[in-house]
């Protein structure tokens, strides 16, 4: 297959002129770094900080960095940490107050455009921020500080070639190609001793800066390794979800006793929920200072494990485990589908991974499906 | 002016009944009139007789000694009143009163007993319909006791 | 998503533990236009944020009016703001009754305890325009009369023109209305559940039995609407915390079809 005329191709030991030129746009780098173990994502100051050599094991409730017997610069899976960080911070002050008599002042926090270029943008993760796009930015009231932030990121996108224990994102139609939603994709190539990346841009912002790259166009047989690269990923996914009409198995199901069986191993923990690429959930917090003149109300990451996450008068309408890990479960597979049009999973394996009793989402559902209950769907003919 | 039989059909528990078992029972059943006030029964008192009421409003009253005493129930046209005629010890639980002037049906306890002892099929009738009331009764009844209005545990 | 300024105009005293505020803008020119059932998100500085029902007359705009329980530290620190006070308003939020449904019909109002603020709006728009409608009923309970939101309020509403049922749980000897629970007030109201629509709200036990009571009456699922009540903190479906389902309560609710939510009332921890 001839390659698409955009396909360029940029040596190794170039990587860091990419880098250099969204610095040089006033881009803040945000990507891949090794810190306390883990693979997370932090500000770069060149191509030097990404994790070249290394790798992770990941498999249910399992996470080990190793080291490569390559160089691969991207040759490992998604960690603990996810671009919502950065899109939608843990904490944010929304506004602060200040009493005045018998009244009061309020002061909102300006929302602050960014200027991040995210660096080795995952498949799964591109579908992840896709997906808080649609919870955060477009709905009637969208969150300001939300669409500014996205307004200004730059997108670097990786095609993954090394999937990860806990992978399924074939599964989910995530991945491990990225389709859309990237500025920059890069694909990397290490075979025969070569070690280059494949550029293919996705925007015009991007077609720009690959402009000035010292960067030649891709052959057809350096297109065809990176296709090889790819079916790596594809070959080694850890995991298999069905999909099939999997929002009306769900919905069916809502009084299975595999929810049973989950609660008596789920703690609850609420890790799944941070490190969940696409949970958005927040709660608010009003405080006021020792003297109850200055007052402020900030933002922060809640999960729907916690107790009081649906707190009403007296008590809370998911009291036990069981009914929160339904809730959770149930949102990302199938209320999703009819609140946002998609699946909230995206399939990076994250949950199973830093699950500590290893709970396996895909193996939850399969289990479900296995002994569908086939009960009235508990919302609707479909859902709405 | 309507038979006895008659205005019986029109009381619900009974609707649907056929004509020679209301004529039967029609036996048991007068009519009376109680004025706004009037105290129809009085807890503690023998339970001989029981009630339908055709038009109006009767509370059911309970007396609490040292507190305020307390109105438990208000029914109204075509509802039954009155239980503890059915069996032993007939003794009304509570106090009845009219609420405004009362149209209703009054029914002799052993008489209708008698007729149920003497008809089995009759017998089984009425306690099927008797049972239908007591059981929405009871539903209601308990719907009161979750005190859903009170600041608790959301059910 | 930052809080207006209002003032505390008036303050009432309701029940034991509830309290009506009536608020005037202090930053919003022209009064805070809404429609019946929705809700706005109340700040008492420094106490927090609460999810409290509008029970004014949408044809005053110029007073925003809010029955509010104190329940918690946010709740009553808004009970106990005296005129003069400001408050935070952020709003107004969600659905709202559809009072359009109701044009040519029954409309059948259904309250349970402070479930009757959430509907005092529908039922100015009912005084306001009588002739829109063929019955309009208010079948309101509560626990017991002293319990009982705006008393005083719905002898004027008999008195011009609008029918009313009321009960309570139990009652002191003497007690004029009636005792017994909302479910059975539907069962002898007078309307023709073919043409009726019904507003319910409540606790959430009341709703669905008294739902449930409506449909046994033969009145349409889809024109049975009741008002939810969840867990909110941003009341713009960000936060998560309101959903039911695939429903954000906030702003897919708090108004809904019994329809739509009638497999959730039969559904636990959902």
């Amino acid at each position: 297959m001839a390659p698409p005329a955009e396909t360029r191709l940029l040596e190794r030991e170039h990587l860091d002129e990419l880098l250099g030129a969204l610095k040089r746009r006033g881009y803040r780098l945000l990507g891949p770094t090794v810190d306390n173990g883990a693979i997370t994502y932090d500000e770069l100051e060149s191509a030097a900080d990404l994790p070249a050599g290394w790798t992770d094991e990941q498999e249910g409730g399992t996470y080990r960095l190793r080291r490569r017997e390559d160089q691969g610069v991207f040759g490992y899976a998604v960690g603990p940490r996810s671009w919502k960080q950065f899109l939608w911070p843990p904490r944010v002050r929304l506004w602060k107050a200040r009493a005045e008599g018998d009244g009061f002042e309020i002061e909102p926090e300006p929302a602050e455009p960014s200027r991040d270029a995210y660096i080795g943008v995952r498949s799964c993760d591109l579908h992840a921020i896709a997906s808080l796009d649609s919870a955060l930015r477009d709905i009637p009231d969208p969150d300001p500080g939300y669409a500014a932030r996205r307004a200004g990121v730059f997108i670097v996108a990786l095609n993954c070639w090394q999937a990860g224990g806990t992978c399924f994102c074939v599964s989910m139609g995530t991945g491990p190609r990225a389709t859309s939603g990237y500025d920059i994709a890069l694909t990397e190539v290490l075979e025969d001793g070569r070690h280059y990346f494949l550029v293919e841009p996705g925007s015009a912002a991007g077609a720009e800066v690959v402009a000035e790259l010292p960067a030649r166009d891709a052959g057809a047989d350096e297109v065809a390794a990176g296709e090889r690269a790819v079916e790596l990923a594809v070959a080694g996914q850890g995991r298999t979800l069905d999909t099939t009409d999997l929002k009306g198995l769900l919905y069916r199901n809502y009084e299975h006793p595999r929810w049973d069986d989950v609660a008596d191993r789920c703690l609850t923990c609420g890790n799944c929920t941070m490190v969940c690429p696409t949970c958005f959930c927040t709660s608010v917090e009003d405080v006021t200072d020792l003297t109850g003149t200055e007052a402020e109300r900030t933002r922060e990451w809640d999960s729907c494990f916690t107790l009081d996450f649906s707190y009403v008068h007296g008590g809370s309408i998911r009291s036990t485990p069981r009914a929160r890990y339904r809730q959770w479960m149930t949102h990302k597979l199938a209320t999703w589908g009819d609140q946002f049009d998609t699946f909230g999973c995206v399939g990076c394996g994250r949950c199973i991974t830093w699950c500590p009793v290893a709970i396996d989402i895909t193996e939850e559902a399969a289990a479900i499906r296995a002994t569908d209950g086939g009960g009235p769907p508990a919302w609707g003919e479909d859902g709405r | 002016m309507k038979t006895m039989d008659a205005l019986l059909a029109e009381v619900p528990t009974f609707a649907g009944m056929t004509t020679p078992q209301l004529e039967f029972i029609a036996g048991c059943a007068t009519n009376v009139r109680a004025a706004d006030g009037e105290r129809l029964f009085r807890e503690g008192d023998p339970a001989e007789v029981f009630y339908a009421i055709r038009h109006g409003s009767v509370a059911l009253e309970l007396h609490l000694p040292a507190r305020e005493s307390v109105t438990i129930d208000t029914l109204h046209d075509g509802d039954l009143v009155g239980w503890s005629w059915l069996f032993e010890p007939f003794r009304w639980e509570f106090d009845g009163r009219a609420r405004g002037d009362v149209a209703l049906i009054r029914f002799d306890g052993a008489c209708l007993r008698g007729k149920c002892d003497a008809d089995h099929e009759l017998g089984y009738e009425l306690m099927s319909r008797f049972s239908r009331v007591i059981i929405s009764r009871l539903q209601a009844t308990r719907l009161r006791l979750l005190d859903v209005y009170g600041v608790g545990a959301p059910v | 998503m930052v809080p207006e300024r209002f003032r505390v105009a008036d303050r009432r005293q309701e029940t034991a533990d509830t309290w009506t505020l009536e608020l005037e803008p202090v930053d919003r020119p022209g009064g805070f236009r809404f429609r019946p059932g929705q809700f706005t998100m109340l700040y008492a500085f420094g106490a927090g944020e609460v999810p409290i029902s509008i029970s004014g007359d949408p044809a005053v705009p110029e007073r925003l009016v809010h029955t509010v329980r104190a329940v918690g530290a946010a709740s009553g620190a808004i009970c106990r703001a005296e005129p003069g006070r400001m408050l935070g308003v952020r709003g107004p939020f969600g659905s709202h009754w559809p009072l359009g449904d109701a044009d040519g019909r029954d409309l059948v109002v259904v309250a349970g305890g402070i479930g009757l603020a959430p509907l005092r709006p529908v039922l100015y728009e009912i005084l306001g325009a009588r002739e829109r409608f063929r019955t309009a009923l208010l079948l309101y309970g509560g626990r017991q009369p002293d319990q009982l939101l705006y008393s005083q309020e719905i002898e004027e509403w008999r008195e011009r023109g609008l029918d009313v049922e009321v009960t309570v749980d139990i009652a002191p000897v003497g007690w004029p209305a009636g005792v017994g629970v909302v479910p059975d007030l539907i069962d002898r109201a007078r309307f023709d559940a073919d043409e009726a629509v019904a507003f319910v709200c409540g606790p959430e036990p009341m709703i669905r039995f008294s739902a449930e009571a409506l449909i046994a009456r033969g009145v349409r699922a889809d024109r049975v609407h009741v008002s939810m009540e969840r867990n909110m903190k941003c009341a713009v479906g960000h936060c998560g915390h309101c959903q039911l389902g695939p429903e954000f309560v906030c702003r897919d609710g708090p108004v809904f079809t019994f329809e739509r939510m009638r497999a959730a009332f039969g559904l636990r921890d959902v």
